[in-house]
């Protein structure tokens, strides 16, 4: 019994900066008000525990001119011990955007993303302790992101560029231990008649010596020809980029430094 | 206070139809037998239901030629009407300068007269026209009812063209789109350059080429010194006797492509390209923070592709 109060205070201290995880009674408000939420809670979260926590910053436009190019940057670099970055849009028609495990790298992704109508952009960011720590933002579009085609799957240019990467390395100045990645896909969502799903499926980063940096689980709603923006804290020296599509298409690429 | 409340209503629902319904479209006199109506310096509202756009139009001995028709319908049926006030000659020939939906969406106004456009300006308003339709029924609402699509059916090529007993010279340029045309009338020596020229108004950049642009600036630049342009009709804002908003017009694109080039080559993505303040000269220039950020959206991925490097 006193072994359990003590166990209890600690967490009760370790919480203290937010809401403690939700108990079979007690649910945590949306602060983004979404009639959504319960579904998501158990949909993408599976039930468990979970906080609403300021401290996950989810960077999106109010309002998105183009929703098929929404750019969402993560950063819950303000968390110790992240797992796991998964992001989500609970009026999306796949709800799941990317999951991010920055394995050794700070918690901190940008990309672009396709929306199909105005709705909150989630990131549920998964500690060491199993508890989700939920951030998000509303975006406004006019709507259409994932059922408009995309520019390449109605043209040919893709096929010979299919997977081809560009990278950039920041390496002093205010950027310093940046890297941006641009892979060419078209990304296809399957919700369009007569074009199947095809996508990029995983994406993982390495050091020179073989080291999982991070790795991201990418989902249809990314956009066409995908940007992401890392960043690779204090590893140093070249890294090494593998990725593989839906289709088993694959890309081995080196980045230096 | 029941009748006060009465008068209030009366008032507020009087403004509200007169805001839904009637453009007050007033011909500004630009030279002799030439006017422009000139548009808000704004966004698509519904309060302004799409008139921030400039049109024109130019009486010659046989008849009228319409430059550019507006936003909708309704816009075109005002702009004829207020056409026939100054005039009664017969419409000649309707121009569309570029296949942006505030040019040619009042083009149903004008069905009995030829409508025309360049090659590519014609195939833009086919495939996209609709979609934009759409966009303006969002944005501005009750305004846009009856509007449907008019596409223009006469293809128009660069140089002279003689059209209701006037002289013009069709320019043939792009940048703002793949296709936009500017029209020189002789006789009076006015240019209206369509989208290639805003004034003191942001420029809008959906469709457009920076370089191309910058370029077609340049040439028009010439060609108002050449010819001796003593009117400049920009697309959106207010009237020139001089070049200065193709000087303007310039400035914003050049600090547009430096900046975005720049903020690529920092490493900045996309949100931290639109957390970037304006300069302080273009903080109280009309919508410039919202052209801003859909400029971010239309042409940041190009840089930022641009100052990437391949690795296979
Ligand atoms: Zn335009």
């Amino acid at each position: 019994m006193i072994k359990l109060a003590s166990t209890l205070a600690c967490a009760i201290l370790l919480t203290t900066a937010v809401t403690p995880p939700v108990l079979a009674t007690e649910r945590p408000t949306d602060p983004l008000d979404s009639p959504r939420w319960s579904d998501m809670e158990k949909g993408m979260l599976s039930g468990a525990p979970y906080v609403f926590d300021t401290r996950v910053r989810v960077d999106a436009p109010g309002t998105a001119e183009n929703p098929l190019n929404v750019p969402i940057t993560i950063d819950a670099t303000a968390l110790a011990d992240v797992k796991e970055i998964l992001v989500f849009a609970d009026f999306n028609p796949i709800l799941e955007i990317l999951r991010f495990y920055p394995d050794a790298a700070p918690a901190y992704i940008g990309f672009r993303a396709k929306l199909q109508q105005s709705t909150p952009v989630r990131a549920a960011v998964r500690t060491g302790d199993g508890v989700w720590h939920v951030g998000g933002t509303l975006v406004n579009t006019v709507g259409g992101g994932c059922t408009a085609p995309s520019m390449g799957s109605t043209s040919s240019e893709w096929q010979k560029r299919l997977n081809e990467v560009t990278t950039r390395t920041w390496n002093e100045g205010p950027m310093s231990g940046r890297l941006r990645m641009r892979i060419i896909h078209p990304m296809d969502t399957g919700l369009i008649a007569g074009i199947p799903p095809f996508h990029l499926e995983s994406v993982v980063l390495s050091d020179e010596a073989g080291h999982p940096l991070a790795r991201l689980e990418v989902s249809q709603p990314v956009s066409e020809n995908p940007v992401f923006t890392l960043s690779r804290g204090s590893t140093t020296g070249a890294l090494q980029a593998h990725g593989r599509d839906n289709n088993g298409n694959t890309f081995n690429v080196r980045i230096p430094q | 206070m029941r009748r006060l409340l009465s008068t209030l209503i009366a008032c507020l629902s009087c403004q509200a139809w007169a805001a839904g319904s009637d453009y007050q479209l007033t011909p500004l006199p630009i030279a002799e037998g030439v006017y422009s109506f000139i548009g808000e310096q704004a966004d698509f509202t519904p309060s302004n239901g799409g008139n921030i756009v400039n049109t024109g139009f130019i009486v010659g001995t046989e008849g009228v030629v319409v430059i550019d028709t507006g936003p909708s319908r309704r816009y075109g049926e005002q702009m004829r009407a207020a056409i026939a006030r100054i005039t009664p000659k017969p419409i000649a020939l309707v121009i569309n300068t570029h296949h942006h939906p505030d040019h040619f969406l009042g083009n149903q106004a004008f069905a009995d007269a030829p409508i025309g456009a360049l090659a590519e300006t014609g195939k833009g308003i086919a495939s996209e026209g609709d979609a934009f339709a759409e966009n303006l029924f969002r944005l501005t609402g009750d305004w846009m009812s009856g509007t449907e699509l008019k596409a223009p059916d006469q293809t128009l090529q660069a140089g002279p063209l003689k059209a209701g007993g006037r002289s013009l010279i069709l320019l043939a340029l792009k940048g703002h789109t793949d296709a936009d045309l500017a029209v020189f009338d002789e006789d009076s020596a006015t240019l209206f350059a369509g989208d290639l020229v805003f004034n003191l108004r942001a420029p809008t950049t959906p469709h457009a080429n920076l370089t191309h642009w910058k370029d077609t600036l340049q040439a028009l630049d010439a060609f108002m010194k050449d010819h001796r342009v003593r009117a400049l009709v920009p697309g959106h804002g207010p009237i020139a006797r001089d070049a200065r908003p193709i000087a303007w017009t310039r400035d914003w694109l050049t600090w547009l492509d430096r900046s975005l080039r720049e903020s690529a080559a920092e490493g900045l993505d996309m949100n931290e390209t639109l957390a970037r303040p304006l300069p302080e000269a273009y903080r109280d220039i009309p919508v410039s923070g919202a052209e801003y950020r859909r400029s971010v959206g239309h042409l940041f991925p190009a840089a930022e592709t641009h100052s990437l490097q391949h690795n296979n």
